[in-house]
């Protein structure tokens, strides 16, 4: 049983590698024009500011084409967030609708009764009807809350 | 069934069966994705009277493939007020956990990477990682839209959890078991038939948790422009779309393993039978969406929590009943109770509330 853990442990690993691999291969890629960018970048600052350095670094050497296909070229507006083509007015990180909250209340409640469910479904056949009827009881008590919610319009979209 | 419900003793013990099984699995998940990426294009047109990819390759076959080289060298945009970090990992979080899923999915006999004896429980927990990922890119990207859908997201997935998950204990109290091996060597009959309205509650449940239409409000294009992956590019946006078709594949599998028999059929062989199965139920995703229109998120809610919920919990409590009072007869006679059992229950549980109707604030 322990080795079937390890199994998926080791999966996990792989599975990560894997993403993460698939994450940095464009990063990669696009290395070239990245490093284009940040040398302007970097000469613009030394013009403003330290313009006596300027002719002391040497020229960026010339890229061939194909290295620089993946392109690498913020801007401002290409950089913010979208909405509708509009300009984008203060953040998005602002306190959300309650509502939705509501629903999370609930499901913290009823997943409890589905997470005991569980072991009891397993052995079910051995525990015979007072298995059953336990199961009832306890289904029961959850169900009130249910009921209870309900008739307090929790469910509703308002 | 003649095949062994327990993996063979493999001559290179852990290590070869590891090796083995995480290729069969990245190759098993990888191909099939791409073929479910073309034949879902493919079948959606055929069904609207379009035509459909059918350049690249014969019958466009290599589509897939020329989309992730051409995705693979777009650049990369991440915003600018956004989190950075936070936007970098939401792929990878969503991503892991819907490839580590096929962990527990036995292709056919013996043929599965760890025969967790809470194989199906598994299943449910690391299924639900995925909603993080997802709520982490809606909140990352700092854009309204992103986070609506992000916040529809969770709030669906939280409520068709319990509904899914009730319909799973059905099978579970059917099959005696929690591992997937031991529930497909169960199903001498296929547990659809034992089990028609949990099949239905767990599709329908499963298709809400995957937000595939007619339940893709979260990532609705005409509402709230993609929902969570508005703000990503590249191959970000890639990994998310893998993770999407990556989940439909793995609520196939689910379906096939727990409803359909798994890999056991007659005359072909057992991981054919699988994929088939799978395929098929594929399809039938497929053929939903084309049919069925996006409902409104009151009407999800009202779904969940008024429908399906209360149907699960009587169907748990009928199957309970019937397994102590029918312990060792044959099954058969089962079947057409729980069928009708099925239509009078949908026919009449549907006449119990209203979903709602005139304006809803969202």
């Amino acid at each position: 049983m322990l080795a079937d853990y390890g199994y998926i442990g080791l999966l996990l690993v792989v599975a990560i590698f894997f993403a993460v691999t698939t994450l940095l291969l464009p990063f990669f890629l696009s290395f070239p024009s990245r490093l284009v960018i940040y040398f302007r970048r970097f000469t613009q600052y030394l013009e403003t500011h330290y313009p006596f350095l300027v002719r002391f670094i040497p020229p960026l050497p010339k890229f061939p084409r194909f290295m620089q296909v993946v392109p690498y070229n913020p801007n401002p507006v290409k950089s913010s967030t979208f909405e509708c083509g509009m300009e984008t007015i203060g953040t998005a990180w602002v306190r959300f609708n309650f509502r939705y909250y509501f629903y999370a209340l609930v499901f913290i409640a009823l997943d409890v009764l589905v997470v005991f469910l569980y072991p009891w479904a397993v052995e079910l056949r051995g525990l015979g009807l007072f298995g059953l009827i336990a199961a009832l009881v306890f289904i029961f008590i959850i169900v009130i809350g249910y009921i209870y919610a309900w008739r307090k319009k929790v469910l509703e979209w308002k | 069934m003649t095949m062994a419900a327990l993996p063979p003793d493999w001559p290179g013990g852990f290590w070869l069966h590891w090796g083995v099984f995480v290729v069969v699995i990245f190759v098993f998940v990888m191909a099939t994705i791409m073929g479910f990426i073309w034949f879902e294009r493919r079948a959606m047109a055929i069904m609207q009277a379009r035509l459909g990819p059918n350049r690249a390759g014969p019958f466009g076959v290599l589509q897939p493939v020329a989309d992730g080289i051409k995705v693979m060298l777009k650049e990369d945009i991440v915003p600018a007020k956004g989190d950075k970090v936070v936007h970098w990992l939401a792929p990878v979080v969503a991503f892991v956990p819907a490839l580590m899923i096929f962990a527990v999915v036995p292709f056919q006999g013996g043929a599965i990477l760890a025969d967790l004896n809470i194989g199906i429980l598994y299943i449910v927990a690391i299924s639900s990682v995925t909603t993080v990922g997802v709520f982490m890119a809606g909140w990352a990207s700092n854009n309204k839209y992103s986070l609506l859908g992000a916040m529809r997201q969770v709030a669906s997935v939280v409520s068709y959890e319990i509904p899914v998950v009730l319909s799973i204990v059905g099978v579970v109290l059917l099959a005696g078991s929690l591992s997937m091996q031991q529930i497909v060597m169960a199903q001498d009959i296929p547990f659809i038939l034992l089990q028609p309205l949990g099949f239905l509650l767990f599709f329908i449940g499963a298709l809400a948790e995957i937000n595939r239409a007619p339940f893709d409000l979260m990532e609705a294009d005409s509402e709230i422009v993609a929902g969570f992956h508005t703000e990503y590019s590249g191959m970000k946006f890639a990994l998310f779309y893998l993770v999407e078709y990556g989940e439909a594949l793995a609520i196939s599998a689910i379906v096939t393993t727990l409803f359909l028999g798994g890999w056991r059929g007659p005359l072909l062989l057992p991981w054919l039978w699988f994929l088939i199965k799978v395929i098929l139920v594929f399809f039938v995703i497929v053929w939903i969406r084309t049919t069925v229109p996006r409902i409104r998120i009151d009407q999800l809610m009202a779904l969940a929590w008024k429908f399906l919920f209360p149907l699960a919990l009587i169907n748990l409590i009928i199957t309970a009943v019937e397994i102590l009072v029918w312990p060792a007869g044959s099954l058969w006679v089962l079947v057409p109770i729980n069928i009708a059992v099925m239509i009078v229950l949908v026919l009449l549980w549907s006449r119990f509330f209203k979903l709602g109707w005139g304006k809803v604030e969202v």
